[in-house]
């Protein structure tokens, strides 16, 4: 279960970055996105998949979560 | 462009890498590369960050180098006290030109080495008392410094002394900042998680210290300047073009910076980060819990200078955008003045980089200012995602090599033939041996700044005055000077 960081990028896109495997890329699709919810399955730019429990009200970006791989 | 084209690039990695032993060759293999535009992530391409073959010689650092040396070591009113074996810190002492203002060994303590100079009693019996009475010492003799740092060398590891012990009881006593570092050398595969560690440090001993303290007067033009480490003056040459166009510089991290400027740095409106790779584990940390943004910016040559300064802008409003075109226009006419003195004496002449976690990539644009170009580049300690933001700087078809042994950059250099080599000052001498005109960059060869619209004047100056020098022509003694063509031709 790594940590990742999730923040901003200057397009408003988010960006999964995990500090100890030096991965960062933008997230392409996130299972739940709604404004009560976030969370569920998350594909990012290398086409990894990640898992987190969804989370409500949405987490405010930047934020370090605990993810599973998906 | 460079005039090797991708297949010929190609082939003179598969004949560098004959050498080798099959397996140390499936290793090195990975590290190697010619840039391909057409890749968008360089992991595809090229491996970094991994431990250097056993046995090969390579230029990296150790982790108490990144946080003594680079993190921690420039900040000037605190003592960094290199625990353990003499060595570690008398051998690197005042090697980073990092410069800074104030009187050495009174307030400030920059090129200082204090030392706590284990001994095998220590390494026998702990060296946590010793310790505890060095910071004693250090009160006595240096009453105006601001707070102590504990780098761990090699053995306090290994000997599993409890540092944070020590440090903790020290702050009740004296109130100060008194900050244990984990960076044993042994630590990672180089320097960079020395970086990384020094940065926690940073986060867990210091950074929040005046979280709760509201007397700071803060303005809505506040940054801070981080990852940039004054080498002969870098911040203070950056640091004029941000006053100038209107905000206000708080905190220096690490070139002629203080504890109470890092502890300020919380409070500021951007942070702008010139060494990503060092550096941007706090700034995302402050991005996290203080919500100030980040962004890299890069002060090497007008044209990168005139594209930060501008991105920088537009996190603020119309007033900060017009200053920064105010400086852009102010200087214009000298940096043109620069280009049109020494681009002719340089253009079209090949350099080849070799240098830590940034300026691979962050020089190449002040080169290719002076019509230079860059045939070759590498990390010493960079990770993907420096070689990510290289693929794009770099041109098609480039060298790129990842931690290059001693004996690959020889090759490398042997058959590009480049005009120029920008390196560290191990491998300075060989190349100029070999005859070919050579500029430390990491130091800058005692000169500097280079950044900044004055550093560029500097560094325009630089190269000329290495690529351009006469001795060159005179390498070859007068009686070998007839055979010269000859030995050419039979090469
Ligand atoms: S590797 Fe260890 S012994 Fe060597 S310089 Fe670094 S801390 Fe000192």
């Amino acid at each position: 279960m790594p940590s990742v960081m999730i923040r901003k990028n200057e397009k408003g896109e988010l960006l999964f970055y995990v500090a100890k495997k030096d991965l960062e890329d933008i997230v392409v699709s996130v299972e739940t996105d709604t404004p009560e919810t976030w969370g569920g399955e998350v594909e990012i730019g290398d086409g990894s998949k990640w898992y987190i429990d969804p989370i409500s009200p949405p987490p405010a970006f930047p934020t370090t979560l605990r993810f599973k791989r998906g | 462009m460079s005039n090797m084209t991708r297949e010929e690039t190609q082939s003179l990695i598969e004949e560098v890498l004959e050498v080798y032993p099959e397996k140390a060759k499936k290793i090195r293999e990975a590290h190697l590369t010619v840039n391909d535009h057409t890749i968008e992530q360089s992991k595809k391409c090229i491996k970094s960050n991994r431990k250097s073959v056993p046995g090969a010689m390579t230029i990296r650092g150790c982790a108490y180098a990144g946080s003594k040396g680079v993190v921690w070591g420039p900040i000037k009113d605190m003592i960094h006290v290199s625990h353990g074996p003499v060595g570690c810190g008398q051998y690197s002492r005042a090697g980073r030109r990092n410069y800074y203002v104030g009187t050495t060994g009174i307030n400030t303590y920059g090129t200082m080495n204090f030392t706590s100079d284990f001994q095998e009693k220590d390494i026998v019996f702990g060296g946590d008392k010793k310790l505890a009475k060095l910071l004693q010492e250090v009160e006595t003799l240096f009453p105006l410094n601001k707070g102590t740092t504990i780098q761990s060398e090699c053995p306090i590891g290994l000997i599993g002394d409890d540092i944070e012990a020590v440090a903790k009881a020290q702050n009740k006593e004296t109130g100060k900042t008194i900050v244990p570092v984990r960076c044993e050398g042994f630590r990672g595969v180089s320097q960079s998680l020395g970086h990384h560690i020094a940065n926690d440090a940073v986060r867990d001993w210091a950074l929040d210290k005046r979280d709760n303290d509201d007397t700071f007067v803060t303005t809505d033009y506040d940054v801070a300047i981080l990852g940039d480490y004054n080498i002969g003056g870098d911040a203070w040459a950056s640091r004029i073009l941000l006053e100038e166009m209107g905000l206000r510089v708080v905190a220096q991290w690490s070139g002629d910076g203080s504890i109470s400027e890092m502890e300020l740095t919380p409070k500021v409106k951007l942070n702008l980060l010139h060494c990503y790779r060092s550096m941007n584990y706090i700034s995302r940390h402050m991005e996290e819990k203080y919500g100030i943004p980040w962004m890299e910016y890069n002060f090497f040559g007008p044209t990168k200078i005139e594209e930060s300064l501008r991105k920088i802008a537009e996190f603020f409003d119309d007033s900060i955008k017009e200053g920064a075109e105010r400086v852009i226009a102010k200087y214009k006419a000298e940096y043109q003045a620069v280009i049109d003195k020494y681009r002719p004496r340089l253009e079209g002449k090949k350099v080849m980089l070799y240098i830590g976690g940034l300026r691979p990539r962050h020089v190449i644009g002040a080169y290719e200012d002076l019509g230079m170009e860059v045939v070759g580049t590498g990390y010493e300690f960079g990770h993907n995602d420096d070689y990510d933001r290289t693929i794009k700087e770099v041109g098609d078809a480039t060298l790129i090599y990842d931690d290059v042994t001693g004996y690959e950059f020889e090759e490398f250099v042997k058959k590009v033939k480049p005009d120029l080599i920008g390196s560290g000052v191990k491998e300075k001498y060989i190349f100029q041996k070999m005859g070919i005109p050579f500029r430390q960059m990491h130091s800058w060869d005692y000169s500097g700044p280079y950044h900044g619209y004055d550093g560029f004047a500097i560094f325009a100056r630089d190269m000329d005055m290495t690529l351009n020098n006469p001795c060159w022509d005179n390498l070859t003694p007068p009686w070998h000077k007839d055979s010269k063509a000859e030995a050419i031709a039979a090469e």
